[in-house]
C-alpha cells in the first residue's frame, strides 16, 4: 500500500509544485510573460519558433520516456506480485535508441543552423553604431553621424533602497536611450572600455559580448516603433545589475528628426559652457551641482558618503588626492588611473560637471579644504596637457 | 593483472601526508598574502616568513616521508603489485604535467594563430583593426604589441640551441645510466647519472644568463606583451621543471652512491628518469614553437 | 553477477584499529578517508547552501534588502564555487574511497597515504577561500567562472588567495583522480575483469581520467590569471596581444569536463541502486561502459557552447553546436537503459530508489533545457539569464545531490551497520522533492522572461516568482537538515542492526562482507567467478 502512495506523490508532488507558480504568478499587477518573447524583428520571431520546435520535441520525447517508466513504476511493482523478467540485453533495442535521437537532432539542426547564418550575417547595414560598455554604462556612438553619448541607469537610489516606491520601469530606464530607425539593417559594433558587458535586447534577439580591445558585431531591423528594454548580460562587477539598455525605436522620418534635433541641443550645450568659461560660479552653485553629478557618476564606486569600499574603491573623504594638489586631482578624474576601474571621466562629463564634482570633492564629508575649481581651470588644464 | 601476490601489502599509517598537508597550506597562503600585499603597499609583511616555514617544512616532509619509504622499500615489505601501483602512478602524474604544459602551449597557439591575427583584422575582425588598434601591423614573435610596447625576438640560436644539445645529451646518458643499473654495471651507473645532473645544472645556468640577457640587453621581458609571456611562462614553467628533476637526479645520485637500489628493484629511479626524459620531451616543443617557428 | 568464492579469513594480522584523532590524520585506511571525505562534502554543501540562502533572501523581493552588491557577487561566487569544488566533487571521491576497493576486491586503495595526502589538503583549501571573505575589499566577486578581466585587472588583491586555494584543490582532485585509475587498474581481484566491474566503478574509472586531463589545464588558467594580474603578463589584454576570450576558452576546455566529472559516478550510482530494487540485472551494461566512454570524449570537444555569444565565428558556433546535441545520444543511451531495467522488473520503493526515479526524471529535465542551450540562436536569447540557472541546478542538485543522497542511503547500512531511521530518510524524501521543484522550476520561466543570472536586484515584474523560488530555496535548506540529523544518529549506530546482504535485490562484491564492513576488508584477494 505504501508504495502505491508513494508513487503518486511522486507523479502529483511534481505537477503540483510546477503549476503553483504559474498560479501565484497570475495574481500578480503586471503578469510576467511565461514564455520567450516573440520580439519584434523577423529574426526573433525564428528563434522564438526555434525555441518552441526545440521545447516540443523534449517535451515530446518526456512525455514517452516518463510515460512507460510510469507504466513500471504502476505495473511492475514488487507489491503488486509482479516477479521480474530476466532479459537485460538487445542489440536491436540499443541501436534504435541510438539511431532515433539522432535523427531527431538533424530535425533539431537543420533551422538552427540557417537562423544561425542569418544571425551572423551583419554585411550592409544601414547605419552603425558603436556600443561600449563600461563600468556601469554603455556609450553610443552613431558611426556615421557626430552623435555619441553615455546612457546611464535612471531609476532613483531611493528607490532601489526601497525609500520610495518602485516605479514600472524599475531598473530597466535610462536618461538617454538609444534610437535606432525601423526598417533599416542596423549594425552594432561591441565594445568595452573595461571588463566583458554583454548588450542585450530580448525583442531583438540580439545578445553579443562587448570584449575590451575586439570589436564584435550584431544587426538587427526592428518592425515595429517602440521603446524596447534589455540589460547587461554578463557579470561586469559590482553594479552589473544596474546597466540597463533601452532602445527606442523610430520611424525613419522622425528618426532624421531626432538626429536633427540632436545636433542643434550640442550646439546650445556649447554655447552654454563657451560663457561659463567666462564666468566664475560660486561655492554653493558648484557644490549643488557637484553632488548631483558625483551621485550620478562617481558614487556607484567611491559610494555616496565618499568611504569607497576598502580593498576595492579608494575612499575620497580624507584620500591624498582629494585634499592634496589640484592639479593631480583634476588629472586623476580627466584621464583616469590606467589599468584600474578609475575611468577617464574628461571624455564622460561635460566641464562644468567635473570642474562642480571636483569642488564637491574637495569640500564634502570633511574634506574642507575650502578650493573652488572653476570651469576655465579644466578648460586651462586640458589645454596644457 | 598476471602474476598477484598471495597477500595484499597495506602499508600503515603515517604522519608525513598531513605534515604535507599543512605545509601546502602555509605555502599557499604565504604566497597568496606575499603577492597580494607587495601589489598593495611593495611589503609582503607576513606573508613571506609564513611561505619560507611552508617550504621548509615541505622540505622536511618530503625528506621524512622518502627516508621511510626507502626504509620501507629496502626491508622488503613492498611486493610487486605495489611496484606497479608506483610506477602507474607516476606515469599519470606525468600525464597530468603533460596537460598543465598543454593549457600554456595553448595560450601560445591562440595568440599567434587567432588573437594577434584577429586585431590585425583577420577574419570577422575587420572593424577591430580598424577603429581600436589601426596603427597594429600583425607580426610574430610580436615586437610590437597594440598599445605599442616594443621588444626583439629570442632567437634560437646560440643559447637555446646549446641548451637543446645539453638536454638530448642529458636524456642519453641517463638512459645509459640507467642500462647500467639494470645490468648492474654500478660504476657506469655512477658516472652517467653524475654526467646527466651536471648537465642538467649547465641548463639551468645558462638559461638564467639568457634571461639576463633578455632583461638587460633586449627589453624582452615578463610583461612585454603576449610574446614575452608566453616565453617566460612556458620557459620558467619547464625551468622549474628541470629544477625538480636535478633535484630529484641528485638525491638518486646520492642514494646510487650509498649502494640503494638493484636491478630488479629501483622505482623510484625509474620515475626520476622518466620524469627527466618528459621534461626533455616537453623542451623539444618549446625549442620548437617558442623559439624556432 | 559476481560471487566471492573465498571466505575471509579474520587471523588479526594488521594492526588494530587506531584510536582517537590520530586515527584520522594519520590514516591509510580507504574507509577512514572515504568518510573524511564525505562529512567534509556534507560540511561544505551545508556552508554553500548558506551562501545560497542569503542570495534567496536578498532576492526575496525587489530593491536591495540584506546585503551589498558586491557582497551579494562574492555570496555568488563562493557558492558556485564550493558546491562544485568543496561538494559534490568530494562527495563523489568519498563514495569511490569507500566503494572502489570493496566492489573490486581490494584491501584498500592502491596508493593509500597519498590518498590521506589529497583528502587533508581540501580542508586547507578552503579555509584559505573562506578566509578571503574576510581580507578588505571582499573575496572573489567575479563568479566561478572567473572571467578575465574582471578576475584581472578589476578585482580585489584576495584574488592571489583565491588562486593559490583553487591550485590546492586541483592538486587534490589530480592525486586522488591517479589513486582511483591506479587502483581500478591493477588492484582488481582475481577474476574481476573489465566487463564484470559494477558501473560505478567504470563511470568513475573514466571520470578519474576526465579530471587528469582537465585540472591541469585549470591550474594553468588560474596562474595566467595571477601573472595578468600581478606581474604585468597581458594573456587576457587585447592592449599586448591577448584576449579575454581565450580565458574562456581554456577555462571551459576545464569546465565543461568538470560538470561531466560531476555527473558520471552519478551515473554509477544510478546503475547500481535501479536494478537492485528492481530485483532485475542492469539493461545493456555494455553499451553503458561505451555510453560512458563516448560522454567523456564528447566533452572534450564541446566546450565553446559556453561562449555562443563572445562572438565567435560561424563555423566555430556551428562546429560546437552539433558537438554538444551529439551527447545528448550516449546520455539518452542511458536513460532508456535504466527505464528498461525497471520495465518488467519487481519494483520496490526503498529510500534509495526513490531519489534514484527523482534522479532520472529531474536530470532528464536538466538534460532537456541543456539540449535547448545547445541551440546556438535560442542560446542567445537563453544565456546568462535563469533559464541556465535552472538547468545547471537541475543537473546538479537533482541530478549529483540526489544521487549522492541516494547513494548514501544504499550504502549507509553498510558502512554503520545499522539501518537508519527510514521514517525521517521517507520525510526528508518528500520535504525535498516537492522544495526543489519549487525552488527551480520557476527558475526556468524567470530566465525566459528575460531576467539575467548574477544580479542583486531585479525589475517588478519578476517579483513573485523570486519570492516563491526564495520560499522553496529556504523550504530545500530546511529539508536537508533532516538528512544532517539522520547521518548523525545513523553515525552514532542508533537502529537496527542489518545483515550482510541488507537489500533483497542488491548483488556485488560490497553485499558479501559483513555489515559493518570490517576496518580492513580483503587481507588476501578474494577469487571472483
Ligand atoms: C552535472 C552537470 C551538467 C550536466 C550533466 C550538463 C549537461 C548538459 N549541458 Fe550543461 N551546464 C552545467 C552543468 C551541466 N550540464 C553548468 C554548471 C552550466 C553553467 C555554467 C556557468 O555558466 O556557470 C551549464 C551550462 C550549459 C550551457 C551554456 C549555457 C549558457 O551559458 O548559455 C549549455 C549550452 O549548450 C549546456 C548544455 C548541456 C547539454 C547539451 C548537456 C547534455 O549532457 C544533456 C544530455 C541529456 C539529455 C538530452 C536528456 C536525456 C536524453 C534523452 C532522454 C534522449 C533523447 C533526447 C533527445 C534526442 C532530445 N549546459
Ligand atoms: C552542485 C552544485 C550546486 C548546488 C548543490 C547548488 C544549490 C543551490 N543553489 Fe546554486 N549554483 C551553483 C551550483 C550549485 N548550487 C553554481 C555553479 C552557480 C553559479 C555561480 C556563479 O554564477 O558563479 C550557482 C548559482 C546559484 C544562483 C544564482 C545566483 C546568481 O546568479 O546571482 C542561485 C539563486 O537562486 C542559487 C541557488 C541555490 C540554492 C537555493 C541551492 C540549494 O539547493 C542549497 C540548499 C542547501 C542548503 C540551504 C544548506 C542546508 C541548510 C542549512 C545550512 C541551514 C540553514 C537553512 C536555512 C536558514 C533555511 N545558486
Ligand atoms: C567604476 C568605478 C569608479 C568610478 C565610477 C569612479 N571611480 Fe574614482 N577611482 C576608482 C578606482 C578603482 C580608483 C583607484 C585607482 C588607483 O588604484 O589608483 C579611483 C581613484 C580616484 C581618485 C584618486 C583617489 C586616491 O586617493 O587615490 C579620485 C580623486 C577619483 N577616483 C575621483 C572620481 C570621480 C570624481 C569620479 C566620478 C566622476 C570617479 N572617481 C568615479 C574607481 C571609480
Ligand atoms: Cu555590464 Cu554586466
Ligand atoms: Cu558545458
Amino acid at each position: 500500500m505504501k508504495n502505491k502512495v508513494s508513487i503518486l506523490q511522486i507523479s502529483i508532488s511534481l505537477i503540483l509544485s510546477n503549476v503553483f507558480s504559474f498560479a501565484f504568478a497570475a495574481e500578480s499587477s503586471e503578469p510576467m510573460p511565461l514564455n520567450m518573447t516573440r520580439g519584434v524583428t523577423s529574426i526573433s520571431a525564428d528563434v522564438y519558433d526555434l525555441h518552441m520546435q526545440i521545447f516540443l520535441i523534449c517535451t515530446a520525447i518526456g512525455v514517452v520516456v516518463f510515460g512507460l517508466m510510469f507504466w513500471a513504476m504502476f505495473f511492475h511493482r514488487k507489491s503488486n506480485g509482479h516477479k521480474a523478467a530476466n532479459f537485460h540485453e538487445s542489440v536491436k533495442v540499443e541501436i534504435a535508441w541510438t539511431v532515433i535521437p539522432f535523427i531527431i537532432l538533424i530535425v533539431m539542426a537543420i533551422p538552427a543552423t540557417k537562423t544561425l547564418i542569418a544571425m551572423e550575417d551583419a554585411s550592409e547595414p544601414d547605419l552603425s553604431i558603436l556600443v561600449t560598455g563600461s563600468q556601469w554604462k554603455w556609450h553610443y556612438k552613431y558611426m556615421d553621424h557626430d552623435i555619441d553619448f553615455y546612457s546611464i541607469l535612471a531609476t532613483p537610489t531611493e528607490q532601489i533602497n526601497n525609500q520610495w516606491a518602485k516605479g514600472k520601469n524599475y531598473l530597466l530606464e535610462v536618461d538617454r536611450p538609444l534610437v535606432i530607425p525601423t526598417g533599416k539593417k542596423v549594425r552594432f559594433l561591441m565594445t568595452s572600455d573595461d571588463v566583458i558587458h554583454s548588450w542585450w535586447v530580448p525583442d531583438f534577439a540580439v545578445k553579443k559580448d562587448a570584449n575590451p580591445g575586439f570589436i564584435n558585431e550584431a544587426w538587427t531591423n526592428v518592425d515595429v516603433p517602440g521603446i524596447y528594454r534589455g540589460q547587461c548580460a554578463e557579470l561586469c562587477g559590482k553594479d552589473h545589475g544596474f546597466m540597463p539598455v533601452v532602445v527606442i525605436a523610430k520611424e525613419p522620418a522622425e528618426f532624421e528628426l531626432w538626429l536633427s534635433q540632436d545636433v542643434s541641443r550640442r550646439q546650445a550645450a556649447k554655447e552654454e559652457e563657451q560663457r561659463l568659461l567666462a564666468m566664475n560660479m560660486s561655492f554653493d552653485e558648484l557644490m549643488a551641482e557637484g553632488e548631483r553629478a558625483y551621485m550620478a557618476k562617481c558614487a556607484a564606486c567611491h559610494q555616496p558618503n565618499g568611504m569607497g569600499l576598502p580593498g576595492v574603491f579608494p575612499g575620497l573623504a580624507g584620500s591624498a588626492i582629494a585634499v592634496g594638489d589640484i592639479k593631480q586631482h583634476i588629472e586623476v578624474v580627466i584621464n583616469g588611473v590606467g589599468g584600474t576601474a578609475m575611468q577617464a571621466f574628461g571624455k564622460q562629463m561635460t566641464k562644468k560637471e567635473m570642474a562642480a564634482v571636483i569642488t564637491y570633492e574637495r569640500n564634502a564629508w570633511g574634506n574642507n579644504t575650502g578650493d573652488l575649481v572653476q570651469v576655465k581651470d579644466i578648460f586651462e588644464f586640458m589645454q596644457n596637457n | 593483472m598476471s602474476n598477484h601476490s598471495d597477500k595484499y601489502y597495506v602499508p600503515a599509517q603515517s604522519p608525513w601526508p598531513i605534515v604535507g598537508a599543512f605545509s601546502l597550506f602555509l605555502i599557499a597562503l604565504g604566497a597568496g598574502t606575499t603577492v597580494a600585499k607587495i601589489h598593495q603597499s611593495g611589503d609582503p609583511g607576513w606573508g613571506k616568513i609564513v611561505l619560507i616555514i611552508g617550504i621548509i617544512s615541505v622540505l622536511l616532509m618530503m625528506f621524512g616521508w622518502f627516508r621511510d619509504q626507502v626504509k620501507e622499500s629496502m626491508s622488503g615489505m613492498y611486493n610487486a603489485q605495489l611496484g606497479r601501483s608506483y610506477r602507474q602512478g607516476m606515469i599519470w602524474f606525468i600525464f597530468s604535467e603533460v596537460m598543465f604544459f598543454c593549457a600554456f602551449f595553448g595560450a601560445l597557439f591562440y595568440a599567434r594563430i587567432l588573437s594577434v591575427p584577429w586585431l590585425g583584422g583577420a577574419d570577422n575582425n575587420a572593424m577591430t583593426h580598424e577603429v581600436l588598434w589601426p596603427a597594429f601591423e600583425v607580426i610574430w614573435p610580436l615586437i610590437k604589441t597594440p598599445d605599442g610596447t616594443e621588444t626583439t625576438a629570442m632567437g634560437w640560436g646560440g643559447l637555446p640551441l646549446i641548451n637543446t644539445l645539453i638536454l638530448l645529451a642529458s636524456s642519453v646518458t641517463l638512459h645509459y645510466a640507467h642500462v647500467g643499473l639494470e645490468k648492474n654495471k654500478r660504476t657506469q651507473l655512477t658516472l652517467l647519472l653524475a654526467a646527466t645532473v651536471a648537465f642538467g645544472c649547465v641548463f639551468l645556468g645558462l638559461q638564467v644568463l639568457e634571461y639576463m640577457h633578455a632583461y638587460q640587453d633586449m627589453d624582452l621581458k615578463l610583461d612585454s606583451g603576449i610574446y614575452g609571456n608566453t616565453f617566460y611562462l612556458l620557459t620558467g614553467f619547464h625551468g622549474m621543471h628541470v629544477t625538480m628533476g636535478t633535484l630529484f637526479l641528485i638525491v638518486m645520485l646520492l642514494r646510487v652512491m650509498k649502494g640503494h637500489f638493484s636491478p630488479d628493484n629501483h622505482f623510484a629511479f625509474q620515475a626520476a628518469s622518466w620524469y627527466w626524459h618528459f621534461v626533455d620531451v616537453v623542451w623539444l616543443g618549446l625549442f620548437i614553437f617558442v623559439y624556432i617557428i | 553477477m559476481t560471487t566471492l568464492v573465498q571466505e575471509q579469513d579474520d587471523h588479526d594480522e594488521h594492526h588494530a584499529i587506531p584510536t582517537g584523532i590520530k586515527r584520522w590524520l594519520y590514516t591509510t585506511n580507504h574507509k577512514d578517508i572515504g568518510t573524511l571525505y564525505l562529512w567534509f562534502a556534507f560540511i561544505m554543501f551545508l556552508i554553500g547552501g548558506a551562501m545560497a540562502m542569503v542570495i534567496r533572501a536578498e532576492l526575496f523581493q525587489p530593491g536591495l534588502q540584506i546585503v551589498e552588491p558586491h557582497f551579494f557577487n562574492q555570496m555568488t561566487t563562493v557558492h558556485g564555487l564550493i558546491m562544485v569544488f568543496g561538494a559534490v566533487m568530494p562527495a563523489f571521491t568519498g563514495l569511490a574511497n569507500w566503494m572502489i576497493p570493496l566492489m573490486i576486491g581490494a584491501p584498500d586503495m592502491a596508493l593509500p597515504r597519498m590518498n590521506n595526502l589529497s583528502f587533508w589538503i581540501l580542508p586547507f583549501a578552503f579555509l584559505i577561500l573562506l578566509m578571503s571573505l574576510f581580507m578588505e575589499g571582499g573575496g572573489p566577486a567575479f563568479g566561478w567562472t572567473f572571467y578575465a578581466p574582471l578576475s584581472t585587472t578589476y578585482s580585489g588583491d584576495s584574488t592571489a588567495l583565491f588562486v593559490f586555494s583553487v591550485h590546492i584543490m586541483g592538486i587534490s582532485s589530480i592525486m586522488g583522480a591517479i589513486n582511483v585509475i591506479v587502483t581500478i587498474w591493477n588492484m582488481r581481484a582475481p577474476g574481476m575483469t573489465w566487463m564484470k566491474m559494477p558501473l560505478f566503478v567504470w563511470t568513475w574509472f573514466i571520470t578519474a581520467f576526465l579530471l587528469i586531463a582537465v585540472m591541469p589545464v585549470l591550474a594553468g588558467v588560474v596562474t595566467m590569471v595571477l601573472t595578468d594580474k600581478f606581474f604585468g603578463t597581458s594573456f587576457f589584454d587585447a592592449a599586448g596581444g591577448g584576449d579575454p576570450v581565450m580565458f574562456q576558452h581554456i577555462f571551459w576546455f576545464f569546465g565543461h569536463p568538470e560538470v561531466y566529472i560531476m555527473i558520471l559516478p552519478a551515473f554509477g550510482v544510478i546503475s547500481a541502486i535501479v536494478p537492485t530494487f528492481s530485483r532485475k540485472k542492469l539493461f545493456g551494461y555494455s553499451s553503458m561502459v561505451y555510453a560512458t566512454a563516448s560522454i567523456a570524449l564528447l566533452s572534450f570537444v564541446v566546450w565553446a557552447h559556453h561562449m555562443f555569444t563572445t562572438g565567435m565565428p560561424v563555423f566555430g558556433e556551428l562546429f560546437f553546436m552539433y558537438c554538444t546535441m551529439l551527447i545528448s545520444v550516449p546520455t539518452g543511451v542511458k536513460v532508456f537503459n535504466w527505464v528498461a531495467t525497471m520495465w518488467r522488473g519487481s519494483i520496490s520503493y526503498e529510500v534509495p530508489m526513490l531519489f534514484a526515479i527523482a534522479f532520472i526524471i529531474l536530470f532528464t529535465i536538466g538534460g532537456f533545457s541543456g539540449l535547448m542551450l545547445a541551440i546556438t540562436p535560442a542560446d542567445f536569447q537563453y544565456h546568462d539569464t535563469y533559464f541556465v540557472v535552472a538547468h545547471f541546478h537541475y543537473v546538479l542538485v537533482t541530478g549529483a545531490i540526489f544521487s549522492i543522497i541516494a547513494g548514501t542511503y544504499y550504502w549507509l547500512p553498510k558502512w554503520t551497520g545499522v539501518m537508519y531511521d527510514v521514517t525521517l530518510a521517507r520525510a526528508h524524501f518528500w520535504c525535498s522533492l516537492i522544495s526543489v521543484n519549487l525552488l527551480f522550476f520557476p527558475m526556468h520561466f524567470v530566465g525566459l522572461a528575460g531576467m539575467p543570472r548574477r544580479i542583486p536586484d531585479y525589475s517588478i515584474q519578476f517579483a513573485d516568482f523570486n519570492q516563491w523560488i526564495s520560499i522553496g530555496g529556504f523550504a530545500f535548506g530546511l529539508s536537508q537538515l533532516i538528512f544532517l540529523a539522520l547521518l548523525i544518529k545513523a553515525c552514532r549506530k542508533k537502529g537496527k542492526p542489518v545483515d550482510t546482504q541488507v537489500w533483497e535485490g542488491a548483488e556485488g562484491l560490497e553485499w558479501q562482507v559483513p555489515s559493518p564492513a570490517p576496518y580492513h576488508t580483503f587481507d588476501k584477494p578474494p577469487e571472483i567467478k
